[in-house]
C-alpha cells in the first residue's frame, strides 16, 4: 500500500504548482524506495526508462528546418495564402485539419503532423488569417483561443486516429503487456479494430465543435462591435 | 543499414552544441548551469545506446537524469536573452525567461509574454524582412516543410521493403523514427538549395532558438516514461488492485466498466501518460475484474481502456508534449489554454467510451 504515496507526491506536487521535473523525479524516487528498491535499482530504472524512450524526443530534429523556413517568411506566406482562399473559414480549416490528421494517423502517418511540424507553422497561422480576413484585427484573447483550438485539433486527431494503426506504440504496448503478463497471443489488428468506434465518435464531437468555432467567432466579434471590412 | 542510434547521437551532438553556445553566451543570466543542462542532456543520448545494448550500467544515466531534473526543477535553466537577436530577430527570446527561471513550471503563473503573435510584436524590420521574403519565395516556402511528412511516410511505408544485400536499408521496427529524422535533415538541404545558403549555420541558429524556447518541456515526456516504469516495477498496480476488490461489489458489470475507464482517465491525468497508466489499471481492474471475472472480450476491453486514458491525456498539464509544448510553441499566455479547448471534447468522449465498452465487450 505504501507505494501509493508516490502517486500522492505527484498529485500534491502539481497541486502546489511545483516544477514538474522536480515532482516527477521525487515521485519516482519515493515510489521506488517504498516499493523495496534500493538506490542503485531506482537509478537503474531511471536510466533504462530514459534510454528506452528516446524516440519520444526525436521531433527535435525537425526544429532547425522549421526555424529556418520561418526565418524566410513561412508564417507570413501561410497567411498570404489563406488570405486568398476566400471560401475557407476558420472553423472549416480546423475541421479539415482534424479530418486529415485523424485519417493520416490511422494509416500510420503519425509523424507528418504535430505541434512543431504543422500546428505552429501552418494550422494556427492559417486559422488566424482566416478569422482576420473576415473580422479584421482580432482581440488578443480570440487569437489565443484560436491557436489553442488549433493545437487541440492536432491532439484529438492524432490520439484517436493512431490506435487504428496496428504498428503504433499504444497497440504494441497493449499486446506486449497482456501477452507477457497474462499469456495471451493477441494480434495487434484485433486491438486496432476495437479503436474504430471511439475514433468515429471523437471525429463527430470535435469536428462539430470545430465548425461551431465560426459561430462563436461571429457572436464574439459582433458583440465587440469590430466587424468591419478590412481591405488589404 | 541505417541505424536509429545514429540519429540519437546526432540529437545528442545538437544538444551539446546548444549547451556550449549557451555556456559562452553572456546574454544568458544563468549560462553556466543552463549550459550544463543542455550538455548533460546531450551526453545522455549517446550513452543510452550503450545502456540499450547492455554494455554500460544504466545507473550512471539515472544519476545524470536526476541532475538534469534538479537543474531544471530549481530554476537553474535560463534562456539566452539575445541568443538570436544578434543575427536577426529577437522575436521570442526572453518571453519565457521569467517562467523558466522562476522554477515554477508550466502550471505557475506566467508573466505576460513579450510577443503575442508572429505578426504582432516582433520588431518591425524583422517582419518587413520576412514579409518581403514571403513575397519573393511564395509557395516555394512550403516545399521544405511538406518534404518532412512525405519523406517520413515514404520511409515508414516503403522502408521495410528496401533490402540491400540481404539486410533492410532501415533498421527494422524504427522505420518511422528514422524517416522523421532523415526528413528533418534532408529538408534542411532542400531549404539551403532554395534559399541559396552555403552552410546550415542559420538552420542551427534557428534550431537553437526553438530548442531554448521549449526548454525543459522538451525532456518532461521522457521523464514521465521513466516514472511509469518505476511505478510498474514498484508494484503500484497490485496495491490498487487489492483496494479495488475490497470496494467493488461482486458481479456488478457497469460500475466495474466505469471504474476502469474513469480510472484510466484519472491516472492518465495524474501521470500525464496513458501508457504509464495502462499497466497499472489493467493489472488492478481491467484484467482481474473485467476479463477474468466478467468474461469481457480482451482486445475490446484493453483497446477502449487505453482510449479512455487518452481522454485523460487531453485534460492534463502532465502530458507536456501535447498540452504544454504547444503552449510554448504557439506563445500562448495561459498554460491551460490548450486543455481548456479540449475538455468539452474529452468528457463526452469518456462517457462514449464507457458506453461502447459496456455494449461491445460483453
Amino acid at each position: 500500500m505504501l507505494v501509493l504515496l508516490g502517486i500522492l507526491v505527484v498529485v500534491v506536487g502539481f497541486a502546489l504548482r511545483l516544477n514538474p521535473m522536480l515532482v516527477v523525479t521525487v515521485a519516482g524516487l519515493v515510489t521506488g524506495f517504498l516499493g523495496g528498491m534500493n538506490l542503485l535499482e531506482v537509478l537503474d530504472a531511471f536510466g533504462t526508462g530514459f534510454a528506452g524512450s528516446r524516440s519520444v524526443s526525436i521531433f527535435l530534429l525537425v526544429l532547425p528546418v522549421i526555424g529556418l523556413v520561418e526565418h524566410f517568411g513561412l508564417q507570413q506566406q501561410a497567411r498570404r495564402l489563406v488570405s486568398r482562399l476566400a471560401r475557407l473559414s476558420a472553423g472549416g480549416i480546423l475541421a479539415g485539419y482534424l479530418l486529415v490528421r485523424q485519417v493520416t494517423a490511422a494509416i500510420g502517418l503519425m509523424s507528418i503532423g504535430g505541434h512543431a511540424q504543422t500546428v505552429r507553422p501552418l494550422v494556427a497561422p492559417m486559422t488566424e488569417a482566416a478569422a482576420q480576413r473576415k473580422y479584421g484585427a482580432l482581440p488578443d484573447h480570440v487569437v489565443q483561443r484560436l491557436r489553442a483550438f488549433a493545437a487541440s485539433t492536432d491532439n484529438v486527431g492524432a490520439f484517436f486516429g493512431e490506435d487504428i494503426f496496428v504498428a503504433v506504440g499504444a497497440v504494441l504496448l497493449i499486446t506486449s503487456f497482456v501477452d507477457t503478463t497474462y499469456g495471451y497471443t493477441l494480434a495487434p489488428l484485433q486491438v486496432a479494430l476495437w479503436a474504430i468506434p471511439t475514433a468515429v465518435v471523437a471525429l463527430l464531437i470535435h469536428g462539430t465543435r470545430s465548425l461551431l468555432v465560426d459561430r462563436s467567432l461571429n457572436r464574439e466579434m459582433s458583440r465587440i462591435g469590430t466587424v468591419a471590412e478590412v481591405a488589404r | 543499414m541505417i541505424q536509429v542510434e545514429w540519429f540519437y547521437w546526432l540529437m545528442g551532438l545538437f544538444f551539446v552544441g546548444v549547451g556550449v553556445l549557451v555556456a559562452r553566451d553572456a546574454s544568458n543570466p544563468k549560462r553556466g548551469t543552463s549550459g550544463l543542462f543542455w550538455i548533460l542532456l546531450g551526453l545522455c543520448f549517446p550513452y543510452s545506446s550503450f545502456v540499450v545494448a547492455k554494455t554500460a550500467p544504466p545507473w550512471i544515466l539515472g544519476v545524470a537524469i536526476v541532475v538534469i531534473a534538479v537543474l531544471a526543477g530549481t530554476g537553474q535553466l535560463a534562456k539566452s536573452g539575445s541568443a538570436t537577436a544578434s543575427t536577426d530577430d529577437g522575436d521570442v527570446e526572453g518571453a519565457d525567461l521569467d517562467r523558466d527561471a522562476s522554477g515554477r513550471g508550466p502550471v505557475g503563473p506566467s508573466p505576460a509574454r513579450g510577443r503575442t503573435g508572429g505578426a504582432s510584436v516582433a520588431t518591425a524590420p524583422v517582419l518587413a524582412q520576412r514579409e518581403a521574403s514571403a513575397e519573393r519565395y511564395g509557395n516555394k516556402l512550403f516545399i521544405p516543410v511538406l518534404a518532412i511528412p512525405v519523406i517520413t511516410a515514404l520511409c515508414a511505408i516503403a522502408g521495410p521493403y528496401v533490402v540491400i544485400g540481404g539486410t533492410p536499408l532501415l533498421q527494422k521496427g524504427s522505420e518511422t523514427v528514422i524517416g522523421l529524422s532523415a526528413a528533418g535533415i534532408i529538408a534542411i538541404v532542400i531549404a539551403m538549395v532554395l534559399f541559396k545558403l552555403r552552410t546550415p549555420a542559420l538552420a542551427l541558429t534557428q534550431g537553437r532558438r526553438l530548442t531554448e524556447d521549449l526548454g525543459w518541456a522538451l525532456v518532461l515526456p521522457q521523464l514521465l516514461s521513466v516514472l511509469g516504469l518505476v511505478f510498474a516495477t514498484a508494484g503500484v498496480g497490485n496495491a490498487i488492485g487489492s483496494t479495488v476488490s475490497a470496494v467493488l461489489p461482486k458481479g456488478s458489470l457497469l460500475p466495474a466498466v466505469i471504474l476502469y475507464c474513469v480510472g484510466m482517465a484519472v491516472f492518465t491525468v495524474i501521470m500525464g501518460n496513458a501508457f504509464a497508466a495502462f499497466p497499472v489499471l489493467t493489472a488492478a481492474i481491467g484484467y482481474p475484474v473485467l476479463v477474468a471475472a466478467m468474461g469481457g472480450n480482451p482486445p475490446a476491453v484493453f483497446a477502449i481502456g487505453m482510449l479512455s486514458g487518452y481522454c485523460g491525456t487531453l485534460c492534463t498539464p502532465m502530458a507536456a508534449n501535447f498540452n504544454i509544448v504547444p503552449v510554448a510553441l504557439l506563445e500562448l499566455k495561459s498554460n491551460y489554454a490548450v486543455i481548456r479547448q479540449q475538455l468539452p471534447t474529452a468528457v463526452p468522449l469518456l462517457v462514449a467510451n464507457i458506453v461502447i465498452m459496456y455494449v461491445v465487450a460483453f
